[in-house]
């Protein structure tokens, strides 16, 4: 299936990240892993953001890595210095971690916090644990994922947040960088979206496990999806979203993909697949070049990350492989 | 080699034992006695509360016991989102623990905890359902067994009861409540104990799940009842006494029925048979359980289920001189016997 096609193995640089990789991304252009035995990489310097703990959540913005920890800590790694620990939920687990202009949020179980740039800490209490967390691209709201359904929460505001139901157990939400349309990943196998405009349903289901890792493409038309045995991307230039379209499937093989990533530039979508192969696929035409052949015993791809200029990408495993490929120039 | 690849796969998994029991029976005496022994393991222990359990060294994490309804219209597939989600968690400790402990709340109905574990890929990838053990209270049982629904529920899911308190009852009431006991979940393995002092191996790691027992034993009760029970037709009904010094009782609304065939099944009768029959009968069945010999296949089938969920597997091959012979169990509230046993018997190849 990837046999004729252009491979870029050669462009790959291996890192050393000694355990599993939770989250990779770029801060500036340093290539960074959060990893689940609580160490950051950042570029090779070893970060002990969470000492004897597990990392269970990440979230960066370019210039900071925000991780959430079985240590109740919520702490920021940046490109040099030590760590700082942002606050934390004694006892509690952190399940989940948004940030957006200086603002961050957490979830420990039901307990929903917001912090402001200027470091106003507001709270609100969920109906259920908040497994997923996004700020929505315009005003301070945050999108809570929950049991049946998504609250959109004014951490400014006294009134109860808004409620978007939908029966089952939400995972993971995003929004699209439009701020039209809100998604999660269900229990159940599924997506769920929301148009924010009218709050109408949206059911993107037909996947064989669940999808644990999307990305928008950078015009906001697309949303790529794990979770297949084919990357499926959603439809979501029109008013409707993919309401009634079929979505586009890439990088078609007979296994499961694990983590996705889109080119912040160019309609490419990085792909990582259970048995380690890492694929770029353009949505045009679907053309496949490889990225990191399979290699099942050192695990499946956990993070995917572009840099900001879409010119180098940072890939690891659940085994603590990691490795930077560099586009040639 | 498929059979030994899964026995391998299952045995690499982590296994977790869900810790249930009524209200005051005395399941933290349990849970303090399994981490206070000197067993040289390491155990991560999920918690409804914190504070009353006396650990140091272990692993413990708290739960809100967030039972949500799984999305496929089935109002008896509830599951625990919040087990999915620190299980997932867990798995980032991988390699510094050894088992999982999920003590839950006394009102708590086991199902949804078992069934977490047939729902989610991730959580069977990485752990096992090693056994469900229900601590009972030898003075209170029978009361509790008559008032409240979550306590029968407790009995009726078990694979190993602790009857704790044994020392405030007379024999004459222990026998009385052991037969209670036995009148709802026969196949359980039963332990007297005051103030939860059982051996430990005794809690953990028993596989139960793993059915051998189902195959090796008949139900007690039946061991030392004197109808011709090789044939299961016996149709008697509430409680009576058979004499021999032990009362045998048949819960009204509980029972649990099993099924031997000496021979094969016809796997293209079975399985959508035992489908069918979850589908239809799932909201009354609480746990089934069964090892089935198919026609052509050299491996033994294995599953177990709860409520509407299955899961079966080859386990292994049937060893040389080893009786191909296939039974199933079924723990239920009002459960056709009839139905189900001639349903079975029909799978014959």
């Amino acid at each position: 299936m990837v046999g004729d096609q252009v491979s870029l193995t050669s462009q790959v640089q291996p890192i050393e990240a000694g355990g599993e990789v939770a989250f990779a991304t770029f801060l500036g252009d340093e290539p960074t892993l959060a990893l689940a035995n609580g160490v950051v990489l950042v570029n090779g310097r070893k970060v002990e953001a969470h000492p004897g703990a597990a990392i269970l959540c990440g979230v960066s913005d370019g210039k900071w890595l925000i991780t959430g920890g079985d240590d109740g800590r919520i702490v920021a790694t940046g490109k040099g210095g030590p760590p700082e620990p942002l606050a934390e939920e004694k006892g509690r687990w952190i399940d989940a971690v948004a940030t957006r202009d200086g603002s961050v949020a957490w979830s420990a179980g039901k307990q929903i916090r917001a912090r402001d740039a200027g470091g106003a800490l507001k709270s609100w209490t969920a109906p259920s644990t908040g497994r997923g967390l996004c700020f929505l691209p315009k005003g301070y709201r945050l999108a809570v994922a929950h049991y049946n359904g998504v609250s959109l929460w004014f951490p400014n505001a006294s009134a109860e947040p808004q409620a978007l139901e939908w029966k089952g157990s939400h995972l993971d939400a995003t929004v699209s960088p439009d701020g039209r349309f809100l998604v999660t990943s269900m229990q159940e196998n599924a997506l769920h979206g929301w148009r924010l405009a009218d709050n109408r349903n949206m059911r993107m289901t037909g996947y064989p496990g669940k999808t644990r890792s999307v990305s928008w493409s950078h015009d906001g038309h697309w949303l790529a999806t794990s979770g297949a045995d084919a990357c499926v991307v959603w439809p979501f230039k029109d008013k409707d979203g993919p309401m009634g379209k079929a979505p586009r499937e890439c990088g078609v093989r007979p296994q499961r993909i694990t983590q996705v990533a889109f080119h912040p530039r160019a309609l490419v979508v990085a792909v990582g697949y259970a048995d380690g192969l890492a694929l770029l696929c353009r949505l045009g035409d679907g053309a496949e070049i490889l990225v990191r052949d399979s290699a099942p015993d050192q695990g499946a791809i956990s993070a995917l990350s572009w840099d900001d200029r879409g010119s180098r990408l940072l890939f690891g495993t659940d085994q603590g492989v990691a490795g930077l490929m560099t586009l040639p120039s | 080699m498929a059979a030994s690849q899964t026995e391998k796969a299952s045995a690499d998994k982590i296994p977790v034992t869900v810790l249930t029991g009524y209200l005051g029976a005395g399941k933290t005496t349990l849970l303090n006695r399994i981490l206070s022994e000197p067993h040289g393991k390491k155990y991560a222990v999920i918690v409804n509360e914190f504070g009353e359990i006396g650990i140091d060294n272990e692993l413990v994490v708290g739960a809100d016991e967030e039972v949500f309804e799984m999305n496929n219209g089935c109002i008896c597939c509830t599951v625990r989102g919040d087990l999915i989600r620190i299980i997932e968690g867990l798995r980032r400790r991988k390699g510094t623990f050894d088992a999982i402990i999920v003590e839950t709340t006394g009102l708590a109905d086991p199902a949804p905890v078992a069934q977490t574990f047939f729902v989610d890929e991730d959580v069977q990838k990485f752990a096992r359902l090693d056994a469900v053990v229900t601590v009972a209270d030898a003075k209170w049982l029978s009361a509790r067994l008559r008032d409240a629904p979550e306590a029968k529920n407790q009995v009726a899911f078990a694979d190993v009861i602790i009857l704790n308190k044994t020392d405030l009852v007379t024999p004459a009431e222990l026998r009385e409540v052991e037969a209670r006991i036995r009148a709802i979940n026969p196949y359980a393995r039963l332990h007297r104990a005051v103030k939860c002092d059982v051996a430990i191996s005794d809690v953990l790691e028993r596989r139960a799940f793993d059915l051998e027992r189902i195959l090796d034993i008949e139900p007690e009760f039946l061991t030392v009842d004197d109808h011709d029970h090789d044939h299961h037709d016996h149709d008697h009904h509430h409680d009576h006494d058979h004499g021999h010094g032990l009362k045998h009782y048949h819960d009204e609304e509980m029972q649990s029925i099993s099924a031997r065939y000496e021979g094969d099944l016809d796997p293209n009768k079975f399985m959508p048979w035992i489908n069918q029959l979850t589908q239809t009968l799932g909201p009354s069945i609480l746990r089934c359980k069964g090892i089935v010999a198919l026609k052509g296949d050299p491996q033994r089938f294995v599953f177990q289920g709860v409520h509407m969920m299955l899961d079966g597997e080859p386990q292994r091959e049937w060893k040389p001189g080893e009786k191909r012979e296939s039974k199933v169990v079924f723990i239920g509230r009002e459960l056709d016997e009839e139905l189900i046993r001639k349903g079975f018997l029909n799978c014959a190849a």
